[in-house]
């Protein structure tokens, strides 16, 4: 970032800059690079996963390590590389949105930070231990992760622990920043979409972090001193596990996809020209996805043996959220429709993420029937759902984000060709990685295998050339943010001819302190 | 809610050092922990790890003593605006909120093997089969006192179902002594509180070392109770579903008292040595409402875990 010296203080020289500040945008740049740096880690272990699955047959890997890379792999893109990735974004665009001068406790918001690295060597390094790393899956099911577990998974429940507790941190302050920071005029229902996202995600944040934190913490009771949470010879269960941990993770993939619909928001009105239709119903939709949530955790369990009337419940609550979802896609649609369009990079991540978001959302309600889970559960069917909303839903925004806003962080537009080629490598990439595992499932595939049965051979072999078509594309953006970074053709302060935002009115590159008085209320926009 | 007067006097600190060491800290603690737990398990010495927790706790707590105090003196100087202030406040209530999704956890445990997982192993319900397949013999009942497995936890010792509720067996029943404990402390903290908006400090300070003192005898009386399960009745970690909700509970909870009480300490000690202004005093209110929120989760406590 080539620092803006305005006014009285820029940013500190050296390391210590990035130790100890309290700056939004540094904050902001330190969470993005640290997740960017888990996305290619995460990745490394996928393409070990597809090499493996090239071809029937065990070739490259021992099943128990097979078992740790799906494990870490799941970890490191959920925790590592999903998550920070959005709370790097609100890092650097809430203040700007909202016309605050920066986040309302700026020391904790260091803290939040700081914390990650150090969660994260724990948690890798647990491949390295006696007995391996976790090896149970991203859900670690008990018993598996308790009876059965390395011992390394102690450090895998600190790890978690703490990253938690990061993750509250950083929900309190975006809350309080939203609630508390936003300039003279800003009123609640002239928030930029991405900023009402995030403070409906901040509060599910913090309600199921604590009850991730319960679950390890019964673990690691269960494992160490003898309780009996999660085993029957003692009166526990281990569905209960299961109870807890999906009351944690259906709104924990809420976490990770709310945030997108904000981004995608913010950019198909700039390329297409037009206000973003429907903006009211666009608030409401979050908050109603938000709340259905906390009432399907169940979906992920119709196969353990659960009473005839949860099952029903369950399966209709999850039905439910395709509405509010359909009224999404629906305004994104309406957006487009007859705007004045343009197709630069962010706009194709924006398109591509409705369109393939919306098979991934497809499949999820195929999923929810009850009685058709039973087959497709466990299968790679799940597999291709989970992809198609995570990869090319959340993570595709974050690049769509990244393209959009860059020439803000960095003052310089990025390189639009490389990045069109970067994006249509990843839209290959992904849809041939992904697609065929739907008919790998429906075959009846399972998942989480290193080997499997030659019927699957060639949709197998067809996934994994996708899977590193995806994997090495990502280093043309690590390349076109780093390019950027240099230099290249200004950028103007709106640098997108239809963008409406404050974030937009600041000079580009964003000085290194922003709206240290408020912004003129005239600049505020309704939506 | 966005004041434009204040906004501009939005006080953003300049760099500081707290966060990046307070997580270096927190890193050593939970390695070092982690440490401890795994070389018992092993059956290896613990002192090394011992100590790097140590060293990594006592890193955090003295970078959180310093960051408090940094916050205190720049509140003093006057650099904290109104604004900044609404912030620590919303901060302290979602703080609050998320522990209490943290206690919720551990009661939607304790309901779901009461009213779910337990008569299921016993034969009952839509998943009665099983339970039947596997232990046969097993006898659904709370509190559990026989294991469907004893051999793999052990069972508590019969006869602690004895609750009478009667005047002769309340004023021996020391988990009501500690309601009424923790009901009153919640009315003397308020006493002070008011003592405090009226600027009578030598009442505030009475009112701050009666509640200091309560929390502290909570805490004892706590631990005569853990004495008792463990000796007297054989409630143990061990011993099956009944412990282990009951212990993480009760323990989590008395973990939070603790907590709570060292706040208040800390407050009372503030209160000596002149801090807290009538009309400013967030850190005295912060830790009053984590006092009260330990008494409400008490009050849950009591009902479901003592009474029903
Ligand atoms: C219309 C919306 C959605 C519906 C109806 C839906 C439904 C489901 C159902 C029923 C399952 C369980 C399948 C099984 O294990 O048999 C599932 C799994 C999953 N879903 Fe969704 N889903 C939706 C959206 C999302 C979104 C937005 C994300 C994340 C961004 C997501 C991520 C996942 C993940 C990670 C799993 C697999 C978890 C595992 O077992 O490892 N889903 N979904
Ligand atoms: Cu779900």
């Amino acid at each position: 970032m080539s620092a803006a010296h305005d006014h009285h203080h820029g940013p500190a020289k050296g390391l210590s800059r990035w130790l100890y500040t309290t700056n939004h945008k540094d904050i902001g740049s330190l969470y993005l690079w640290f997740s960017f740096a888990m996305f290619l880690l995460g990745g490394t272990f996928a393409l070990v996963i597809r090499a493996e699955l090239f071809q029937p047959g065990l070739q490259f890997v021992e099943p128990n390590f097979f078992n740790q890379m799906t494990t870490m792999h799941g970890l490191v893109m959920v925790f590592g590389a999903v998550m920070p990735a959005f709370v790097g974004l609100a890092n650097w665009m809430i203040p700007l949105m909202i016309g605050a001068p920066d986040m309302a406790l700026p020391r904790m918001n260091n803290w939040s930070f700081w914390i990650l690295p150090f969660a994260f060597a724990m948690m890798v390094s647990t491949m390295f231990m006696e007995g391996g790393g976790p090896n149970f899956g991203w859900t670690f099911y008990a018993p598996l992760s308790t009876t059965y577990a390395p011992p390394s998974t102690t450090f895998f429940i600190f790890a978690v622990h703490i990253m938690g507790a990061s993750s509250i941190m950083g929900s309190i302050n975006v809350i309080a920043t939203i609630l508390n920071m936003r300039a003279p005029g800003m009123t609640l229902m002239k928030m930029p979409l991405f900023v009402w996202t995030w403070l409906i995600t901040a509060y599910l944040l913090i309600a199921v972090m604590p009850v991730l934190a319960g679950v390890v913490t019964m673990m690691l009771f269960d494992i160490h001193f003898g309780t009996s949470f999660f085993n029957a010879a003692g009166g526990g269960d281990p569905v209960l596990f299961q109870h807890l941990f999906w009351f944690f993770g259906h709104p924990e993939v809420n976490i990770m996809i709310l945030h997108a619909f904000g981004v995608v928001s913010a950019i198909i009105p700039t390329f297409a020209r037009k206000r973003l239709f429907g903006y009211d119903s666009m608030v409401y939709a979050t908050a109603s996805i938000a709340f259905l949530s906390f009432i399907v955790w169940a979906h992920h369990m119709f196969t353990v043996g659960m009473p005839l009337a949860g099952q029903l419940f369950f399966m209709y609550a999850t039905m439910l959220i395709a509405v509010p979802t359909g009224v999404k896609v629906f305004n994104w649609v309406a957006t487009m429709f007859r705007g004045a369009m343009t197709f630069e990079t962010p706009m194709l991540f924006a398109i591509a993420f409705v369109v393939l978001f919306t098979i991934g959302g497809f499949t999820g309600v195929m999923l929810a029937i009850t009685p058709v889970d039973f087959q497709y559960h466990d299968t790679y069917f799940v597999v291709a759902h989970f992809h198609y909303v995570l990869v090319p839903g959340a993570v595709f925004s974050i690049m769509a984000a990244t393209y959009y806003w860059l020439p803000k962080w960095t003052g310089y537009m990025y390189d639009e060709t490389l990045g069109k080629l970067h994006f249509w490598l990843s839209f290959i990439g992904v849809n041939l990685l992904f697609f065929p595992q739907h008919f790998l499932g429906l075959a009846g595939m399972p998942r989480r295998i290193p080997d499997y049965a030659l019927q699957f051979a060639n949709f197998n072999w067809i996934s994994s050339v996708g899977g590193f078509l995806f994997g090495f594309s990502q280093l043309i953006l690590l390349f076109v943010v780093i390019k950027c970074v240099k230099g290249g053709k200004k950028a103007t302060d709106q640098v997108w001819e239809g963008a409406q935002g404050l974030e937009w009115t600041v000079p580009s590159p964003a000085p290194y302190h922003t709206f240290e008085t408020p912004p003129d209320p005239k600049l505020i926009h309704a939506q | 809610m966005a004041s434009g007067s204040s906004q501009s006097a939005y006080y953003v600190p300049e760099q500081t050092k707290y966060p990046f060491f307070a997580s270096i800290g927190l890193a050593l603690t939970v390695f070092g922990l982690g440490n401890v737990l795994n070389d018992i398990a092993a059956g290896n010495s613990v002192t090394t790890s011992t100590w790097i927790a140590i060293v990594g706790f006592l890193i955090l707590a003295t970078i959180l003593f310093n960051w408090f105090a940094t916050v205190i003196r720049e509140n003093h100087a006057g650099m904290n605006s109104d604004q900044l202030k609404r912030s620590y406040v919303w901060g302290m209530m979602w703080f609050i909120f998320s522990e209490v999704m943290f206690f919720a956890a551990f009661f939607g445990a304790l309901f779901y093997v009461r009213q779910l997982s337990v008569p299921w192993i016993g034969g009952e319900g839509a998943k009665g089969i099983t339970g039947d397949v596997l232990w046969p013999e097993f006898q659904a009942a709370w509190p559990l006192l026989a294991n469907p497995d004893s051999s793999v936890f052990i069972n508590p010792h019969d006869g602690l179902n004895v609750k009478e509720w009667s005047v002769s067996f309340l004023s021996g029943y020391l988990p009501f002594w500690n309601t009424v404990i923790l009901i009153t402390s919640s009315v003397t903290l308020h006493y002070a509180h008011v003592a405090l908006k009226a600027e009578n400090r030598a009442r505030l300070i009475q009112w701050m070392v009666v509640t200091v003192a309560l929390g502290l005898i909570f805490l004892v009386l706590q631990v005569l109770e853990y004495r008792e399960a463990y000796g007297h009745y054989g409630i143990t970690l061990n011993s099956g579903i009944y412990g282990s909700t009951f212990f993480l509970l009760t323990g989590f909870h008395g973990f939070h008292v603790t907590l709570g009480t060292f706040m208040l300490i800390v407050m009372l000690l503030r209160c000596m040595k002149g801090h807290f202004k009538p009309d400013d005093h967030f850190g005295f209110e912060a830790a009053a409402w984590y006092w009260h929120f330990v008494d409400v989760v008490w009050v849950g406590l009591f009902i479901f875990v003592y009474c029903l």
